[in-house]
């Protein structure tokens, strides 16, 4: 279970969070909603550590190995998609999430040469390929038309770890077949 | 050969053409060879010098010098940009360093060197003064702007210090490193037989240099000058295809 406990943050003059808790089971997929600025991906980094709150304890992801996909794609543009992938894993596996998010034949192409849902779905194949304990998703199915969407999902679901998926579309959470909303206002 | 490839290589040709012409215009207007000698007498001399065993001996001293302060600058430079990128106090003690090494005039360093150094080291510790602000300046500035959200996820993915410097850090920092060491190697080779012309180490393209103006053998002076740039033109070359081939592995 991931626990925040009275987290307080501000950035200058704007309050995210006060004396904000919470619990995220770490089985099935729980999605976190809201709309802009709401502090989604606030919350995704504080989880990770990424941020340190100015109050309150974040815990729950001590000795665990997460699979993240970032809300940027984060890929490295001097490398081509399965480099890009088996940075984090072995090629062979890399050749494999790749092609289970419909991207076979497109291993040897270079981010700038991949349309924006191409990248997302390489930066989601590398968080397949990493084989960690859980997903960590902020906005995965930005830019992906609906197929590619439903694709992605299923391989998310074939992966069969706990995920927690930042997004601010209900549908993308149904989809994954969250079984919990935290919603942020 | 492709067509295209003939094309330019024709048009490299028609202009080097219309150099040797203007040149050879200029010395038939001067009318004294010991002013401007014209380009068939010093590339007589130039292929003269080339078939005499001394010369490549003497050009390949000269070039072992300036290679060897080269290469030690730019590995301090690399060390020096890996510093103060990371640290901020190194940084601040660092900098006047740096700018002093740019702002004072070759020459001085040159003087200042013959007075600690053997004659066969001045150009070496010259050719190496040049390279390392270069080196240093433009390494350190590509590592500081790192795209810091790439190492960040290099992180949470859990990769090792030693992968993140490997597959993060070096790829963005090589293009600006690369870029540097070319021009460096200019500055470098320019300044080390400026140096050697001062220091007069036995055995040095500079040394010709001076033993020419002595004699005054202007086609001499010529001759050593068009292998000083032609052996500038071949490095540069030589270091452009490396890059080429390092930035594509």
């Amino acid at each position: 279970m991931i626990k925040l406990q009275n987290v307080s943050l501000r950035f200058g003059e704007r309050e995210v969070f006060r004396d904000f808790s919470a619990s995220i089971p770490l089985s099935g997929v729980t999605a976190v909603s809201g709309p802009s600025g709401a502090g989604k991906t606030t919350l995704f980094r504080l989880i990770l550590g990424l941020q340190k709150p100015d109050f309150g304890t974040v815990s729950g992801l001590e000795g665990k190995r997460p699979a993240v996909v970032f809300q940027e794609d984060r890929l490295l543009p001097w490398t081509d998609a399965l480099g890009n992938v088996s940075l984090v894993s072995d090629e062979k596996r890399a050749a494999e999430a790749l092609a289970a998010v419909g991207l076979s034949g497109s291993e040897r192409l270079l981010p700038d040469q991949l349309s924006g849902g191409m990248k997302r779905r390489v930066a989601l194949a590398r968080a397949l390929a990493y084989g960690g304990d859980l997903l960590l998703l902020d906005e995965p199915f930005t830019g992906l038309d609906d197929e590619s969407k439903r694709a992605a999902a299923e391989a998310i679901r074939r992966a069969g770890l706990p995920a927690l998926i930042i997004t601010h579309d209900a549908s993308e959470a149904a989809l994954l077949g969250a079984l919990e909303t935290i919603r942020l206002v | 050969m492709r067509p295209e490839k003939t094309k330019v290589i024709l048009k490299e040709l028609a202009i080097l053409a219309v150099y040797l012409a203007a040149w050879e215009a200029a010395s038939l207007l001067v009318g004294k060879e010991l002013l401007l000698p014209s380009p068939p007498r010093t590339l007589a001399r130039l292929f003269e010098l080339l078939g005499q065993p001394e010369s490549w001996a003497i050009a390949g001293m000269t070039l072992v010098r300036i290679l060897s302060g080269f290469a030690l600058g730019v590995a301090g430079g690399i060390l020096l940009a890996v510093l103060t990128a990371r640290s901020r106090f190194a940084e601040e003690l660092l900098r006047p360093l740096r700018s002093v090494v740019k702002a004072t005039p070759v020459t001085s360093f040159i003087l200042l060197a013959l007075l600690w150094l053997a004659s066969d080291l001045v150009p070496l510790f010259i050719a190496f003064l040049m390279v390392l602000p270069i080196v240093w300046t433009s390494t350190a500035d590509a590592i500081v702007h790192t795209d810091a959200r790439l190492v960040e996820m290099g992180r949470v993915f859990g990769l090792s210090k030693a992968k993140i410097l490997l597959k993060i850090y070096v790829p963005s920092v090589l293009p600006e490193s690369l870029a540097a060491c070319t021009t460096s190697l200019g500055f470098a080779w320019k300044a080390g037989v400026a140096a050697e012309i001062i220091a007069l180490p036995q055995r040095s393209i500079g040394y010709q240099l001076y033993e020419s103006k002595l004699r005054i053998e202007t086609v001499d002076l010529f001759a050593w000058t068009l292998l000083v740039i032609l052996l500038s033109m071949l490095l540069e070359w030589l270091l452009v295809s490396c890059m080429r081939r390092i930035r594509h592995d």
